[in-house]
C-alpha cells in the first residue's frame, strides 16, 4: 500500500487543490499591501479619516450597493459587472503621472499620493446622469492638494484626467463600447476648487477596485462619469479636453455636464432621480444640491448650451 | 400532437418570469435598483414573448408540427401581458401617475413615444384576440389587422436601442433576431409569387387562419 497518505493526515486537513494553488496569489497580494506600508496587511482599514464640513448629514447608501452598483464600463456594461469583475485589478504597484503645461511634470507613486494630505472623510451625494443616485461617505483628500504639486503654467485652463487601461484585466476593454482610456476632464478651477477631492477609500476602508481603486477623482455637483476612476494620468491642457462620452455622444453629453434638472438629457428627464434603497423618486437639486458653493463657478453662463 | 395537456405547463412556464421579479422583490435579490431591474425585466420578457410569438409559424412550417399554432394566441397574450405589466411599472413606479409628466414624457422622449406606439397598437390585437371577434371580422380582415405585430415588433426593438446609453449589444440581438423572424416571411413571400407567376399555385388561403379557433 505505498501510495496510501499517512494514517495521522485526516483528508479533511490536506489542503484542496484549488485552495492550494491560490496561495501563491494570497502571498503576493497580501505582502504588495504590507509592503506598501500604509495599509496593514490583515485588514484595509485606512479611515475613519478627519470629518469634512463639506459633508452632508443624510444617510449613506449601504456599502453593499456603492460596492455592487456601478458604472465601470472596462469591466463591462451591466451594474454588476464591475463587481464580478474587477477584483483581477492590479493596484500596486501604481503611479500617476501629472504632466501638459506646468512647471516641473512628476510622476508620484501611490504611496506618496497617500501621504501628501490628510484623509478627509466626505459624505457627497452622488447623482448619475442616468437618473439615480446614492449617498457615498469617500475617504480623500482635496485634489488642488495633488495638482499643487507641479506648478501649473498660467496659460493651463483645464485638466484632463486619463484613465487606466489593463486589457488583461478588464474584459470590457475589448467590447469597444467607449474609446479607451476613458477620458474625462475638468476646467481648472473647477478642478482646485475644494469640493472636488480625489478618493482612496469609502466607509472608512481602501476603495474597492470596483468603484476605481486605487484612486478616483469625484466631483459631486457633476454626473457620476464626471468622476473617472482609476486614474493614471493628469494633463494640464490650454484648450478644452475631448472627453470619452462626448466622443460617444456628443449631443448627449457635454463637457461641463453638471447636474441640473432644467436640463434633460436628450432622452430622458433630469428633473428627478430614484435615491437607492428609496421608493419614491426625489426632485434633482440644481448642481446636486451643491449650488451655494459652484454656482458662482458659472456665472454668466448659459447652462443649457454649456450643458 | 394534442396540444390540449401542453397549454398548462406552457401557461405555468410563461408565468415564471413574473414570479421571478416578484420573488426577487420579496427576498431582494434584484440588487440596488430593483424597481429598475423590474421594470426593464419585465420590458424584456414582452420583447422575448413576441419574438417567440413570431417564431410559432416559421417552427411549424420547418418542422411540420401543426399543433403548435395552438399556442400561439396564448403566447401572444402573454406578450401583451408582460406588456401590460411593464407599462404599469413605468405609470406607476417611474412617474407615480403623474400624468401631466407622462404626457410630457411621451411626446418629448422618442423611445417612450415609440413604446407607447407599439402598446397602442398591440391593444386591438389582445382585443380581438378572441375567437367570437374572429368571427366578426372575418378572417381575411382579422389577419390584416393581425399583421401589424411585424410593426409592433420592430417598434419594440426600437423602443430597447434608444433607451439603451452605450451598449447596444443586446438590443441588436434582438433586433437580428427579428429581421430573421421577418426575413423568412418576405422570403415566403417572394417564393409564392414565383410560384404564381410559374402557374403552379394552389391557393390555400383557409389553411392559415382556421387552426386559430379552438375545436371543442
Amino acid at each position: 500500500m505505498p501510495n496510501r497518505p499517512p494514517a495521522d493526515i485526516a483528508p479533511s486537513e490536506i489542503t484542496p487543490r484549488a485552495l492550494f494553488n491560490r496561495r501563491r496569489e494570497f502571498l503576493q497580494l497580501s505582502t504588495g499591501i504590507a509592503l506598501s506600508g500604509i495599509i496593514p496587511a490583515a485588514e484595509a482599514k485606512l479611515g475613519p479619516g478627519k470629518p469634512s464640513p463639506y459633508s452632508t448629514t443624510e444617510t449613506p447608501t449601504p456599502l453593499k450597493h456603492i460596492t455592487g452598483y456601478n458604472n465601470f464600463y472596462e469591466f463591462g456594461s451591466d451594474k454588476e459587472d464591475p463587481a464580478q469583475y474587477a477584483h483581477t485589478l492590479r493596484t500596486r504597484p501604481w503611479s500617476v503621472s501629472i504632466e501638459g503645461l506646468v512647471k516641473r511634470p512628476k510622476t508620484l507613486g501611490i504611496e506618496d499620493i497617500l501621504r501628501l494630505a490628510p484623509l478627509e472623510e466626505r459624505i457627497y451625494r452622488l447623482r448619475c446622469v442616468e437618473g439615480w443616485s446614492m449617498v457615498i461617505p469617500w475617504l480623500g483628500f482635496p485634489l488642488s492638494s495633488l495638482l499643487k504639486q507641479v506648478e501649473p503654467l498660467g496659460n493651463a485652463k483645464y485638466v484632463e484626467f486619463i484613465t487606466a487601461v489593463q486589457e488583461d484585466t478588464m474584459p470590457g476593454i475589448k467590447s469597444r463600447v467607449l474609446d479607451w482610456p476613458y477620458t474625462e476632464g475638468l476646467r481648472l478651477d473647477e478642478a482646485m476648487h475644494p469640493l472636488s477631492i480625489m478618493a482612496v477609500g469609502l466607509y472608512g476602508e481602501v476603495l474597492p477596485n470596483q468603484n476605481g481603486a486605487p484612486l478616483r477623482l469625484v466631483v459631486p455637483w457633476k454626473y457620476g462619469f464626471k468622476s473617472g476612476k482609476s486614474i493614471v494620468r493628469i494633463r494640464f491642457t490650454e484648450l478644452e479636453p475631448r472627453t470619452t462620452w462626448m466622443n460617444a455622444a456628443p449631443r448627449e453629453y457635454g463637457f461641463y455636464s453638471n447636474v441640473n434638472p432644467e436640463v434633460d438629457h436628450p432622452r430622458w428627464s433630469q428633473g428627478s432621480e430614484r435615491r437607492i434603497g428609496e421608493f419614491l423618486k426625489r426632485k434633482t437639486l440644481m448642481f446636486n444640491g451643491y449650488a451655494d458653493q459652484v454656482a458662482q463657478l458659472y456665472s454668466g453662463m448659459d447652462l443649457r448650451k454649456k450643458f | 400532437m394534442n396540444p390540449a395537456w401542453l397549454k398548462p405547463p406552457v401557461f405555468i412556464a410563461s408565468l415564471l418570469p413574473l414570479a421571478w421579479y416578484l420573488w426577487g422583490v420579496q427576498a431582494d435579490t434584484l440588487g440596488a435598483n430593483p424597481i429598475e431591474a423590474v421594470t426593464r425585466g419585465l420590458g424584456t420578457w414582452a420583447l422575448n414573448f413576441l419574438l417567440i410569438t413570431l417564431t410559432i409559424t416559421p417552427l411549424r412550417k420547418y418542422s411540420g408540427w401543426a399543433w403548435l399554432v395552438r399556442l400561439r394566441r396564448m403566447l401572444g397574450l402573454f406578450a401583451f401581458f408582460y406588456v401590460v405589466l411593464h407599462l404599469t411599472t413605468y405609470l406607476w413606479l417611474d412617474q407615480f401617475f403623474d400624468w401631466m409628466a407622462i404626457a410630457k414624457d411621451i411626446l418629448k422622449r422618442p423611445f417612450i413615444t415609440v413604446g407607447m406606439t407599439a402598446f397602442f397598437l398591440l391593444l386591438p390585437l389582445a382585443l380581438t384576440s378572441n375567437n367570437a371577434a374572429l368571427r366578426k371580422l372575418g378572417g381575411r380582415r382579422w389577419q390584416k389587422l393581425h399583421r401589424s405585430v411585424y410593426v409592433i415588433a420592430m417598434l419594440a426593438v426600437l423602443h430597447y436601442f434608444w433607451m439603451v446609453k452605450a451598449d447596444a449589444t443586446k438590443p441588436l440581438i434582438y433586433a437580428v433576431l427579428l429581421f430573421m423572424l421577418l426575413g423568412v416571411r418576405i422570403l415566403w413571400r417572394i417564393q409564392e409569387r414565383r410560384r404564381q407567376q410559374a402557374g403552379s399555385y394552389s391557393p390555400k388561403p383557409p389553411q392559415r387562419v382556421i387552426p386559430l379557433t379552438v375545436k371543442r
